[in-house]
């Protein structure tokens, strides 16, 4: 492992950011309160925003910067500020079946590892058939250097249009059960409707 | 003295720099990185980071209910008339070509994906807002012991 990373300085930061993430992690487990969960959620986020930066995916990076730390700690910290602000204590068997359970899963993974094609593989089926023709075909088709922005706009336009439609149905979910005015419950105890 | 005096200063020079990287991240998202979507979510953190620091009902003048709620219909709206606009035009549903008669530079398709990006950022904006909106309406603000 030495030798892989002095040959490449990079994976020194890779192996960095995923023992943090694993240290936050452990961290978030062992705690009680739920104001040092929250924050530490934020900073698993962002070390997970940097490592995806240091794997080239610069818009994933910053999508989980500004969505996983920034709005998810903002409403998670609103949705703690209305119920408690420390987790009641867990019992042993929960937390040794809920370990059980994260060791299986993970486990699976490792053995599905081997069947993945290398990182960055250009023999890989992502990057081998469609993806390929929409490299080749978007200079000439839509005349935008970002070819994922082509994709995402004017190729899969329609696609886009539903994905829109359906944050905009979460919206009104949201608008409809909790409503916006944020109307506090009245004092003299009628309730708020 | 405020308690805050640090962080009031702070975010008051962030959030215009905020808001204006997530509209740089909209409209060059034809060259780099970024869309509609990561610049709705950027320019909805700004106005979250003020809801935070100066409360939400502050928030609330500054960017009031009812445009949030607008927003995220007219957001739709945009992006489907884009698409009505290209029919009417003589194309197909959101076929941009035929936005723009300059079509030896693609004028249609970057102006096409432009506007169904405002689409996108104006939903995205709008939502986000709208669920903080929804959340911290109903919290009390935080304690300044607890900061």
């Amino acid at each position: 492992m030495i030798d892989m990373i002095v040959t490449d300085p990079t994976l020194l930061i890779e192996y960095t950011l995923m023992a943090m993430l694993l240290a936050v992690g452990v961290a978030i487990v062992r705690l009680r309160d739920l104001f040092a969960v929250v924050m530490l959620l934020g900073v698993y986020s962002l070390l997970s925003a940097a490592w995806f930066v240091s794997l080239d995916a610069l818009d994933v990076g910053f999508t989980e910067a500004a969505v996983g730390a920034g709005i998810s700690t903002l409403l998670l910290l609103a949705a703690m500020l209305l119920t408690a602000r420390s987790a009641e204590p867990v019992s042993a068997i929960r937390h040794w079946s809920a370990f059980a359970v994260a060791l299986a899963g993970g486990a699976a993974l490792f053995y599905a590892i081997g069947d993945m094609p290398a990182f960055g593989d250009p023999d890989a089926p992502a990057n081998a058939y469609v993806g390929l023709q929409y490299l080749e075909r978007t200079q000439a088709d839509i005349g935008v250097p970002n070819v994922v922005t082509a994709v995402l706009a004017s190729y899969r336009g329609f696609d886009t249009l539903g994905e829109v439609v359906v944050i905009f149905a979460a919206g009104l979910g949201v608008m409809l059960l909790l409503g916006m005015g944020g109307r506090k419950p009245r004092k003299d105890g009628e309730g708020e409707e | 003295m405020n308690p805050h005096m640090v962080l009031r200063v702070v975010s008051k020079l962030l959030i215009p720099i905020i808001i204006v990287f997530g509209l740089y991240v909209h409209f060059h998202g034809d060259y780099s990185p970024g869309g509609g979507f990561q610049a709705g979510v950027l320019v909805a953190v700004g106005v979250m980071l003020y809801a935070l620091i100066y409360g939400v009902e502050e928030a609330r003048r500054a960017v009031p209910p009812w445009t949030v709620r607008a927003g995220a219909a007219l957001g739709v709206l945009v992006f489907a008339g884009v698409g009505v606009a290209s029919w009417i035009l003589g194309g197909n549903y959101l076929e941009y070509e035929v936005l723009h008669p300059d079509t030896a530079y693609k004028a249609g398709q970057h102006l096409g994906i432009i506007l169904v990006e405002i689409g996108v950022l104006l939903t995205v904006f709008s939502v986000i807002l709208a669920i903080f909106y929804a959340f911290a309406g109903r919290a009390p603000d935080i304690p300044d012991e607890e900061w």
